[in-house]
């Protein structure tokens, strides 16, 4: 069990108690695998992968992320260091003036040394074909170079592990492609909350379906 | 429809003060404005007007952004001139039936007038060139408080996403027939545009800040860029320091 990358076991969740967004939830994700999660607006898709980060604590239930049970918030730190999140809307997740600044934000949190930081911000924007964004304002970039910036600055912290929500919504077909070009070539395990159908063709190796708190497999729907 | 960016600086070309260390533009800039804001001797006044005349030559800005600053300003001198006049007892030099204009209010009001416009001008051609994000980070190697410059560059970062929300929000409520009016209806709908912003806003810094723990914030943040102060600062700092000491030694010494 503990070769698994995230193992979720009797996970329960609620914003409101009347209203359990998650009821027993059951999920592994295995070196390697790419999950796609889909399942209705609201049924916990988002807090799913907030709680694998631990930015929300089950009611009950075990969180148990590279191979040790998460609990506290120094547990999670660590977690955070080697999954990477990225989130529905870059304008969350993209708050520094300029791009470089961005990229650089995580890298320079976990205490590398500046020097190297830019190399990173470099090579992350470079295997992104972002070469030569450094400077760009954030807030200036079109939806899909925020989309694809948001990435770099999640892949510039090196994870083992992408957390992806919705990574193609409000994209037109050519950033949509791009992004999802991008996404296939990376070797990182996924865990990736979408509803459009050709990216998980394309990426997932194995889909589920979260509904009524519960994960259930879903096979051949394609 | 709602995508320039407003706080954006105004494009121009390159001038020899762009290549300057932003720390010694906002240094120079604050010391001349204590320096003139005590002065009190008009030819000192005179003297900083001119520098900051010829700093705005050297910065190439357009006249007309300056004038487009110094216009409004200008506008409330010129109620100070009026104004003032009327206050300070003094030697009359005019009479409007009970009214009258003393010498040295008008002197008070042309001291106010050339003070203002001297250090708006320096304040305009030595730090409104400079683009925010460069200002925040300057701000924060001349050793400011780093809380204050976050919600200064924070400002900057999400100003802009505000008011894109702002105006789909009245852009909803105009496709739906809303004309202000002075009415109940009208300031209940203002009322819940103003609280569906703060609410969003809310909701959005929680999501901010969710995003930036993923990625390894524990309340501190690290700047990547550092300036340099290199041999082509030393001509500037050279001239700066020559008008202070003109300026000292005009209104102290003379």
């Amino acid at each position: 069990m503990s070769d698994c990358l995230v193992s979720l076991e009797a996970v329960h969740f609620a914003y409101d108690p009347l209203r359990p967004v998650l009821a027993g939830c059951d999920l592994r994700i295995a070196p390697g695998e790419r999950v796609g999660l889909v399942g209705p607006n609201g049924s916990g898709k988002t807090t799913l992968l907030a709680l694998v980060v631990g930015l929300l604590r089950p009611s009950s239930g075990r969180v148990e992320v590279f191979g040790k049970v998460r609990a506290t918030e120094t547990d999670f730190q660590e977690v955070r260091g080697r999954a990477g999140l990225l989130f529905q809307d870059p304008d969350d997740q993209l708050f520094c003036p300029t791009v470089a600044e961005d990229v650089a934000f995580g890298p320079l949190n976990f205490g590398v040394p500046r020097e190297e930081v830019r190399q990173i911000v470099a090579r992350s924007l470079e295997s992104l074909g972002l070469g030569g964004y450094e400077d760009r304002v954030t807030y200036k970039l079109s939806g899909g170079e925020k989309r694809l910036v948001s990435l770099a600055t999640v892949l510039a912290m090196q994870p083992e592990l992408l957390l992806l929500d919705e990574p193609t919504s409000g994209l037109d077909d050519e950033a949509e492609g791009r992004v999802i070009e991008v996404l296939a070539g990376l070797p990182q395990a996924m865990l990736i909350v979408s509803h459009h159908r050709p990216l998980l063709r394309r990426l997932a190796t194995r889909v589920v379906r979260l509904a009524g708190g519960r994960i259930e497999p879903l096979d051949g729907q394609l | 429809m709602f995508d320039h960016a407003p706080h954006a600086p105004p494009h121009r070309h390159p001038s020899p003060l762009d290549r300057l260390d932003p720390r010694g533009r906002i240094v120079a800039a604050v010391v001349f404005s204590i320096v003139v804001a005590v002065a009190q001797r008009f030819p000192t006044l005179v003297v900083a007007l001119a520098a900051a005349a010829a700093a705005s030559l050297l910065a190439r800005v357009s006249w007309r952004g300056v004038l487009r600053r110094l216009l409004p300003l200008n506008a409330f001198m010129l109620l100070v001139l009026v104004l003032v006049p009327l206050e300070v007892e003094g030697l009359p030099l005019a009479t409007l039936g009970p009214l009258e204009f003393s010498r040295e209010g008008l002197a008070v009001a042309a001291r106010i007038a050339l003070k203002a416009n001297a250090i708006i001008l320096a304040m305009a051609v030595l730090m409104g060139t400079m683009d925010v994000t460069t200002l925040g980070h300057a701000l924060h190697h001349l050793y400011l408080p780093e809380k204050l410059i976050h919600l200064l560059l924070f400002t900057v970062r999400y100003v802009d996403v505000l008011r894109r929300e702002y105006g789909r929000l009245r852009a909803a409520m105009k496709v739906r027939g809303f004309r202000p009016r002075i009415s109940r209806h009208t300031y209940r709908s203002f009322g819940y545009l103003v609280g569906m912003l703060l609410v969003r806003s809310v909701d959005r810094s929680e999501r901010i800040e969710a995003a930036m723990k993923c990625r390894g914030f524990r309340g501190r943040f690290f700047l990547l860029d550092h300036f340099a102060f290199t041999r082509r600062d030393v001509p500037f700092a050279v001239a700066s320091l020559a008008v202070l000491v003109l300026l000292a030694l005009a209104e102290w010494v003379h």
